[in-house]
């Protein structure tokens, strides 16, 4: 198992981390990553502004149910007419 | 020329008009309602679409008169528009002004409102995925699925998924800088 990611690597961790996915080993990994690598801190740093970005804007999704619903409403009256 | 597409409008703008009108009628069922108001009136009266606009500002301008008209028909019901406000229960005493008075370090309005229009940016945003990134984004970090779950839905593996992720918020992260932060 080596140790050192390489930045591709290391984007796919931050991704994860995003997600609370990553393993306790690859966040480490990710740590010493980002003191080396200027420019995934940069990708790092923009890859938590968007997920607290997200968290803030509480968006909110339709089901795919509720969405079929309201295709099917549609189709109804449209024939309706 | 813009040409109307009205089979995707649902997966395309949905979300859009749900995330705009939920804030503004508070319930869930209303909102699903006034947005298959909106894409009816949409289908109807879509020979009068010039193309001054884009499809999306289209439709929200339909959604708009749906919200008016809805609070319309709620208020003309007599009583309904009268504002009661009295103690919450017999016991409760003090100063009654000052238990109803807002919370000053409660999050104010203007931040809500502020966090309503960063959603729509992003939503906006999201447009420019491929459709199936900005779906499976949305699953992912908005309703917050199971990667496994995505995986069988869409039928790819996990490293499919994250590279689609990555680019997804790649995109996203760029967009965001240039239409929202400056």
């Amino acid at each position: 198992m080596k140790f050192y990611l390489k930045c591709n690597e290391a984007a796919h961790v931050c991704d994860k981390t995003q997600y609370n996915e990553a393993r306790f080993l690859d966040k480490l990994r990710l740590k010493m990553h980002l003191l080396m690598c200027k420019l995934c801190r940069n990708y790092s740093k923009r890859n938590a502004a968007l997920t607290k970005n997200i968290k803030a804007a509480n968006l909110k999704t339709l089901t795919a149910t509720e969405k079929q619903q309201i295709k099917n409403r549609l189709e109804q009256q449209s024939f309706d007419k | 020329m813009e040409i109307l597409n009205p089979e995707i409008w649902v997966d395309k703008y949905a979300d859009y008009l749900y995330n705009y009108t939920i804030v503004r009628v508070n319930d869930p069922i209303v909102a699903q309602d006034l947005i298959s108001e909106t894409f009816l009136a949409g289908l109807k009266s879509k020979d009068n679409f010039k193309g001054e606009a884009t499809e999306r500002t289209w439709l929200i301008s339909i959604l708009k008169r749906k919200i008016i008209d809805h609070y319309r028909k709620i208020n003309s019901k007599k009583g309904k528009a009268e504002v009661h406000i009295s103690y919450k229960n017999e016991d409760s005493e003090g100063d009654w002004l000052e238990e109803n008075a807002a919370d000053p370090f409660d999050k104010t309005a203007e931040d809500q409102m502020e966090n309503t229009e960063l959603g729509l940016a992003i939503l906006a945003c999201l447009d420019k995925l491929p459709e199936k990134q900005a779906t499976i984004f949305k699953l992912k970090t908005v309703a917050n699925y199971d990667t496994e779950a995505i995986c069988k839905e869409y039928n790819i593996t996990p490293s499919n998924l994250w590279v689609i992720i990555h680019r997804a918020r790649k995109t996203l992260a760029e967009c965001l800088e240039k239409n929202w932060f400056n």
